[in-house]
């Protein structure tokens, strides 16, 4: 078992395809929330796989994507403050803030470093310590353990010039904040699978219990992903609304408890600035009180300029599944992945790259 | 972003780790994952282990799959 190529055999996706064919009788609009999933949903062709009465649209799950303008106009001012050295994952460096992007600030003199891991930011804190090592925290619950966890090594070690500027972001309380605005209706969701095993899938009970939508954790695997589907059409067809796993072999109901806990040790909810949907109560995380020591915000006075958001770029309704790429008039023209306009052509995972790189001509 | 592959644990010392990836062998955190042990698979995200991946459940799908296309057909 590797775990790989078991789940991209095609014989067993053409039978989950017609599995699904056969039963798929009702029109459905099903929302994959995560970027890696839409990645997955158009490399293997799954969209024209699937029947005519199933619409996927993308969703808001892609961490670089949904970082505010104005967060990332403060990551570039921290950039611009002498003795720090910044680092960060790749995708977040070419997202463009109001006046400039870090690879920008970069260009212009500033120590900006792309790791891999927080292990690598910490490494880097280790071997510079007459500077400030300033790690850009963006992501999901996938990831804010492992920076909860840098933040845990660095107390362990004496490790005292490391910070982070805590941009994370919680999933659940977004797909809420979409629900309750009721701009896209959807009856189902690919429940993401990363964020789920440390989560859990019961963290998706409240949309199949309070909004009667089916909802499946799935996997990045062509596979996987037609199980999902396969899944949902079946709850749908059968008016049921549950909460069920396509992922077994790495999600559980109640996800990494180890991973829940650091997180909690380190950081508290708080409200976050999503882009295209506003500030969403208890959707972020902050570093608590006991570790303030090691928030970028608190060690230091970050001052950035009122933000100027990308003009005629639609990644705010892209991001709630209201509209697509193809909707944006400059998508293929002004905006391609060499020059990107917003933050859904840069990032691997958005939905507009996801769109150039494998829809057809029409960004379908 | 929340891209994580499995891969094969070879050695375990204390919180960490190490395997291999494409023939390489590469250090990462267990800290997430006390659990884990050599020869279990993890599915590993940014230099650390999130989840130690359940072989039987992957069987299970795997046969379900195969029923699934068999009745299909
Ligand atoms: S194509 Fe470019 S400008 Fe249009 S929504 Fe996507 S990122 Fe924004």
């Amino acid at each position: 078992m590797k775990y790989i190529t078991e789940f991209r055999n095609s014989e067993l996706a053409q039978g989950l395809i017609t599995d699904i064919r056969q039963k798929s009788k009702r029109n459905v609009r099903f929302m994959e929330f995560c970027g890696g999933h839409t990645v997955s949903i158009f490399k293997y062709g799954i969209r024209q796989a699937l029947p005519p009465t199933i619409e996927m649209v993308s969703g808001p799950g892609c961490p670089v994507c949904v970082t505010a303008t104005s967060d990332i106009d403060k990551a570039v001012a921290l950039a611009g403050i002498p003795g720090v050295i910044i680092t960060s994952f790749g995708d977040m460096l070419r997202v463009p803030g109001s006046r400039s992007s870090l690879q920008k600030a970069r260009a212009e003199g500033a120590d900006v470093r792309i790791v891999y891991s927080t292990m690598d930011a910490l490494k880097i804190a280790q071997e510079n310590p007459d500077k400030t090592i300033a790690f850009i925290g963006v992501g999901f619950e996938t990831t804010a353990p492992t920076i909860a966890v840098s933040v845990l090594q660095a107390q362990q070690q004496g490790i005292k010039n490391y910070c982070v500027l805590s941009l994370h972001k919680l999933c659940p309380p977004v797909i809420k904040t979409i629900l309750d605005a009721g701009e896209v209706k959807l009856d189902g969701l690919v429940c993401p699978g990363h964020v789920s095993a440390v989560t859990g899938s019961n963290a998706w009970q409240f949309v199949a219990r309070d909004y009667g939508i089916p909802c499946v954790v799935a996997g990045f695997e062509p596979t996987d992903i037609l199980q999902c589907v396969d899944m949902l059409v079946t709850q749908v067809e059968n008016n049921q609304a549950k909460v069920e796993i396509a992922y077994k072999r790495g999600v559980t109901p109640e996800g990494n408890l180890e991973a829940q806990k650091v997180m909690r040790q380190v950081f508290e909810p708080c409200p976050a600035k999503w882009r295209g949907m506003g500030v969403v109560p208890g959707s972020g995380l902050k570093l608590r009180h006991e570790f303030a020591c090691y928030d970028a915000e608190v060690a230091f006075e970050i001052k950035t300029e009122p933000a100027i958001e990308p003009k005629g770029c639609l990644c705010g309704e892209i991001l709630r599944g209201a509209k697509t790429p193809a909707d944006c008039r400059l998508f293929r023209k002004t905006c391609t992945p060499e020059n990107p306009v917003g933050p859904c052509m840069v990032s691997s995972e958005g939905s507009c790259s996801a769109y150039y790189l494998y829809g057809d001509i029409s960004g379908r | 972003m929340c891209l994580a592959v499995p891969v094969i644990i070879t050695k375990v010392e204390g919180k960490e780790g190490e395997v291999e990836i494409g023939g390489v062998s590469r250090r990462i955190s267990l800290w997430l994952t006390p659990e884990a042990k050599v020869g279990d698979y993890v599915l590993l995200h940014t230099g650390y282990a999130i989840s130690v991946l359940d072989q039987e459940e992957a069987e299970e799908t795997l046969k379900l799959f195969q029923e699934i296309a068999k009745s299909a057909k």
